[in-house]
């Protein structure tokens, strides 16, 4: 899959995908990287060393600085992949410096498939 | 994006980590905008300044910058802070808070910005002409700036804001641009509008009608800048206006064509009933003036109204250092703290831990304020005219 580099980098690793936006500020604690907000699909569900896809940030700009804490706590996904990348998302994942590629036809992934994103490139690959 | 051989290089890391980072930052963000090139800025100010909203992590992202050399290009303000960074103490701010708030404040400074921490940089010295790019944060200054005065700013967040302090540019998109400048609905004001709190209501009613559009008021009468600045404020916090014009009292107005555009009118009735909507509380424990920031006429009707007396509940006027240093040297200060009023620098209610302070219901007399002092505070709210509010504490 072929999109659009927001942020440089590589990471391999497995998916975990929400269906719904995400707002990183009172969404996802910084400290832990499990997700916060209540009713959330992936609610109680852990980011640490996934590559976390989801459409697209929502909420607070706030939400960037969450996104560097992530990183700075050692628990932050070792990418990011959208459908479409927001300013939020688009300012933490730089500021953090977690690899992050969008344009990606996210309803192509599955929670638990393995992944290599090579940001620089802007290619997603499906490891078997 | 088109860029410069030098800007080129900024990006390949020539001028190390931090610019290449915040460079980056600017650069996508002109991406997904659909950005030609980068224009330089006049000025900028920052938001993402208290502690209350950017925690840990903002504090230490702040540090690391400052502790890597960042320095800023251009003449730079911040937004409020969550404390009076001179006088916490005795207005009871939290002692952790303070050294967290003091931590953050100290990084701004050693990157060569300003930390006089205001939503009315225009009035404490950082003012930009008609037409000039700038980049600013807190959207009632976005307002005013790009509406009053005609300048140019997106609404910046705080780390993209910061980015075109230390790079002196900002990517050319949104109202930076002519074409996206125009308005694309007409407001006819039938109300007679008395004072900042009829101007608040009238913005809080027309943002949650018009969300982002860019509305065209006809028949406001008159208005100065404190009620121009009450109005935008309160259209950028209930819906997310950035940019209004006014037939006769903003300067783009004249240039700008209305033919053809969606009318809405509004009458004292809706006014009126938006006084009923955000009034949600009824005795207030304590009244918060200065949202946005007060200018030094603000606080010298303030003043006026409480010569002589004596307030029965705590009275804050928030304002800039700037406006407070004037208000002392003329002695509205000493006036407003012998009635049992404080003038209250450098934050506001808003961004404000006053919930952690014992207060459940807070009077004021700005639009934005009641629109966001029950979610972020967890207050209840009076909303009224300034006489109203000082009788209901006297």
């Amino acid at each position: 899959m072929k999109g659009r580099m927001i942020s440089l980098g590589t990471a391999e690793g497995e998916a975990i995908v929400s269906k719904e936006p995400i707002g990183f500020y009172g969404g996802i604690d910084a400290k832990t990287g499990i997700v916060i907000e209540k009713g959330h699909e992936l609610e109680g569900k852990c980011v640490k060393d996934k590559i976390l896809v989801f459409p697209r940030g929502k909420g607070s700009t706030v939400g960037s600085y969450v996104i560097y804490g992530l990183k700075m706590n050692g628990v932050a996904p070792k990418a990011i992949i959208n459908k479409e990348t927001e300013t939020i998302v688009a300012t933490g994942v730089i500021l953090a410096g977690i690899p992050c590629i969008d344009k990606i036809d996210i309803e192509n992934i599955k929670t638990g498939d393995k992944l290599k994103v090579e940001a620089d490139k802007g290619i997603v690959e499906k490891l078997k | 994006m088109y860029l410069t051989r030098e800007e080129e290089s900024i990006l390949n890391g020539e001028k190390g980590e931090v610019y290449e980072k915040v460079f980056r930052l600017l650069v996508r963000l002109g991406d997904i905008y659909g950005a030609d090139k980068m224009i330089p800025v006049g000025s900028v100010q920052v938001a993402g300044v208290s502690y209350k909203s950017i925690g840990d992590p903002g504090r230490d992202f702040l540090e690391d910058f400052a502790e890597k050399g960042a320095k800023v290009k251009v003449l730079t303000f911040l937004n409020p802070a969550g404390m009076d960074m001179e006088n916490w103490k005795e207005l009871g701010f939290p002692e952790d808070f303070a050294e967290n708030q003091i931590r953050i404040m100290n990084a701004f400074k050693k990157m060569g910005i300003v930390v006089t921490a205001t939503c009315t940089p225009y009035l404490a010295g950082n003012l930009p002409r008609f037409g000039e790019h700038i980049a600013w944060s807190e959207s009632s200054a976005v307002s005013f700036s790009n509406s009053v005065i005609g300048a140019r700013t997106n609404r910046e967040g705080g780390p993209s804001a910061l980015a075109a302090a230390l790079c002196g540019v900002t990517p050319n998109y949104g109202l930076h641009l002519d074409e996206n400048r125009k308005p694309n609905i007409v407001i006819n004001v039938g109300a007679e509008l008395k004072c900042n709190s009829d101007f608040g209501a009238l913005g809080y009613h027309v943002g949650k009608l018009v969300k982002n559009k860019i509305p065209y008021f006809k028949g406001i009468k008159d208005a100065n800048t404190d009620n121009l600045k009450a109005l935008g404020a309160a259209m950028a916090a209930s819906g997310a206006v950035a940019l209004y014009h006014a037939e006769n009292l903003t300067p783009e107005a004249k240039i700008m064509e209305t033919k053809g555009l969606e009318n809405i009118d509004v009458t004292s009735k809706e006014i009126k009933e938006t006084y009923e909507k955000l009034n949600t509380g009824k005795d207030a424990d304590i009244v918060i003036l200065g949202c946005p920031h007060a200018s030094l006429r603000e606080i010298a009707t303030v003043a006026e109204k409480l010569r002589g007396k004596k307030l029965s509940k705590p009275l804050w006027i928030c304002t800039s250092k700037a406006m407070k240093e004037t208000a002392t040297i003329m002695g509205y200060t000493g006036i407003i703290e012998k009635a049992g009023g404080k003038i209250v620098c450098d934050t506001c209610m808003v961004v404000s831990p006053i919930e952690k302070m014992g207060y459940k219901t807070t009077g004021v007399n700005s639009g934005k304020a009641a629109n966001y002092l029950p979610g972020f505070c967890k207050q209840k709210v009076v909303f009224n005219n300034i006489d109203e509010l000082i009788k209901g504490v006297m």
